[in-house]
């Protein structure tokens, strides 16, 4: 099963605060772990919150609201995509990685959707249109 | 690390070190089948303390130390009841009594090594190439034989006596346990690839709605792949088999039809091939080209990338897709090769290009009864406007092809031509 990792924001990864070189240090390592058991399928660092935009929808209506945002705790600072065999799996690999951030930090796995998961709910007419969808976002 | 962690993620841990523990304890008994039960005993040893003590901070170290004590352990035991395991003994002694340093090691990563020399162990010539999967599947990818049984359609009575056998074998051979360096590793790395895409290939083969755990052997595979490519990151084949699996695990989705039946790749939907996996292949696929990458995987992922990079299959790059079946056939001959390159010839160059190249394929021979062949000609033939002839190889590859659905399709074929 395909889970995304968050790690979540902190008021330091929102500062933009560098990270230690101890810490970077520690990440890489852990970083190979995840590429020598052969579970990691994308990883990436996200910029503070002050480079964001959002787009709040109500209705018709469409407003753009500039970073950054307040809630600090709910923002996401990076992210991993892995594949494993089950969530044990997945949180025993998390309990493993460095703090990622300077203070106390949270990391949220999500299991992704699989095709499976939508079978069932999805009637082919739906499933075309969604198809085409992402054939218009260019698929890759 | 806090105490009162369950049994299941406890487990979840070893499932985690199991094959590097493995990999460390089998230099120390230089026995896979010991080295797997003193891996077990670890577990045990774990499930009774970790509960109370909590996970320690070095969990991989703690059970290889278990695992290394125990080792030693039986071999003095041994030594005092026979005194013909004599010299066996001393040298178990003489390479394991720093025990805390031989820890430390595996943490300042020897384990990579050790990991990749079970790898080669496991997918060591002188085991059959099933014998082999099973065996890496059991060892490496920590499957249990029931699962390997169910993957392979056979029964766990069989797959549980392959994978003794295996191991008899390379106790047998008296294996050193060690990586394989210069030549002989380029002489023992096919033999590794080859288990890990026959892997592939067998979950690849099964169909949406057969038992999960077939397809579930292409991300065994993939998972395999990317650990040797971080094992053997400079290797041009290793990148290239990986690049290879990633790209064609990428059209998963899109290769069965809601009724199960196979979609031929010009028809697939294309939104539903996994652009992540693809990025991915066409990464490994870079680097293996960066390092000069001309060998059949690398050759076979670049053919399988030019599919993936085309949007809609009337972009398909068909010249470059017949170029590399030109090098493809220099590197890996078969005849197979020969008629997909004769495919891709009548697509770049146009249906006598292809009629030429199925000309000398007929005269080999090899391809007698194999239904793609006329099956081929046919749409070349139809296509070069020659729907007479085209009709009669429609229904002469109908005769010959085992499957239904494939008979109705090329019939289908035939009575096109009018």
């Amino acid at each position: 099963m395909r889970v995304i990792v968050f790690v979540k924001a902190t008021e330091d990864s929102e500062a933009g605060t560098p990270p230690a070189t101890e810490m970077l240090e520690a990440m890489g390592k852990f970083n190979e772990a995840l590429a020598s058991a052969g579970i990691l399928v994308a990883a990436d660092g996200l910029k503070p919150s002050s480079h964001a935009k959002r787009i709040a929808f109500d209705g018709p209506g469409r407003t753009v609201i500039d970073g950054p945002f307040a809630e600090t705790r709910e923002l996401v600072a990076g992210f991993w995509i892995w594949d494993v065999k089950d969530m044990d799996e997945a949180v025993a690999w998390v309990k493993r990685c460095p703090n990622p951030m300077p203070g106390p930090s949270e990391i949220e796995i999500r299991p992704l959707y699989e095709m499976t998961d939508f079978e069932e709910t999805l009637t082919p007419e739906v499933t075309e249109i969604y198809d085409r969808t992402r054939e218009k976002l260019g698929g890759a | 690390m806090t105490a009162g962690e369950t049994h299941q993620a406890i487990e979840a841990i070893f499932r985690i070190e199991r094959a590097r523990l493995i990999a460390a304890l089998v230099r120390v008994v230089r026995d896979v089948d010991r080295a797997e039960e003193l891996a077990q005993d670890a577990l045990v040893v774990a499930l009774a303390e970790w509960p109370r003590s909590g996970v320690p901070a070095n969990p991989g170290a703690w059970l290889t130390t278990v695992g290394k004590r125990r080792a030693i352990d039986a071999i003095r035991r041994d030594r005092m009841r026979e005194r013909k395991h004599e010299a066996m003994a001393r040298e178990s002694d003489g390479a394991s009594a720093p025990i805390a340093e031989s820890a430390e090691a595996f943490m300042n990563d020897d384990s990579g090594d050790e990991m990749l020399a079970l790898i080669f162990t496991a997918c060591h010539p002188v085991l059959s190439a099933e014998a082999r999967a099973a065996l890496t599947l059991r060892i490496i990818g920590g499957l249990t034989t029931d699962e390997i049984a169910r993957a392979f359609l056979s029964t766990e009575t069989t797959i549980a006596q392959r994978i003794v056998r295996a191991k008899k074998a390379i106790a047998k051979a008296g294996l050193s346990f060690e990586t394989p360096r210069g030549s002989e590793r380029a002489a023992r790395l096919p033999s590794v690839l080859e288990v890990i895409y026959l892997i592939f290939n067998e979950g690849y083969a099964a169909t949406a709605g057969d038992d999960l755990v077939r397809p579930s052997l292409c991300l065994e595979a993939q998972r395999l792949g990317r650990m040797l490519a971080a094992l053997a990151p400079d290797d041009a084949e290793v990148l290239g088999l990986l690049a290879l699996m990633e790209i064609q695990a990428s059209r998963l989705a899109a290769r069965t039809g809601p009724d199960g039946a196979l979609v031929p790749l010009p028809e697939q939907n294309r939104a539903r091939w996994d652009g992540l996996l693809i990025r991915r292949g066409l990464e490994a696929l870079e680097r293996a080209e960066t390092l000069g990458g001309d060998g059949p995987y690398a050759l076979q992922a670049a053919l399988a990338a030019c599919h993936a990079r085309a949007r809609t299959a009337a972009e398909t790059d068909w010249p470059r897709i017949a170029a590399l079946y030109d090098q493809l056939r220099a590197v890996a001959p078969s005849p197979v090769v020969d008629l997909n390159r004769a495919v891709a010839h009548s697509m770049a160059f146009g249906p006598e290009a292809g009629l030429q190249l199925l000309d000398a394929i007929a005269e080999a021979n090899a391809l007698r009864r194999y239904a793609p062949l006329p099956a081929a000609r046919g749409d070349f033939l139809f296509r070069a406007g020659r729907r007479t002839e085209a009709r009669a190889e429609f229904e002469a590859a109908a005769e010959l092809t085992g499957n239904a659905r494939e008979a109705a399709f090329l019939l289908a074929r035939a009575e096109a031509c009018g």
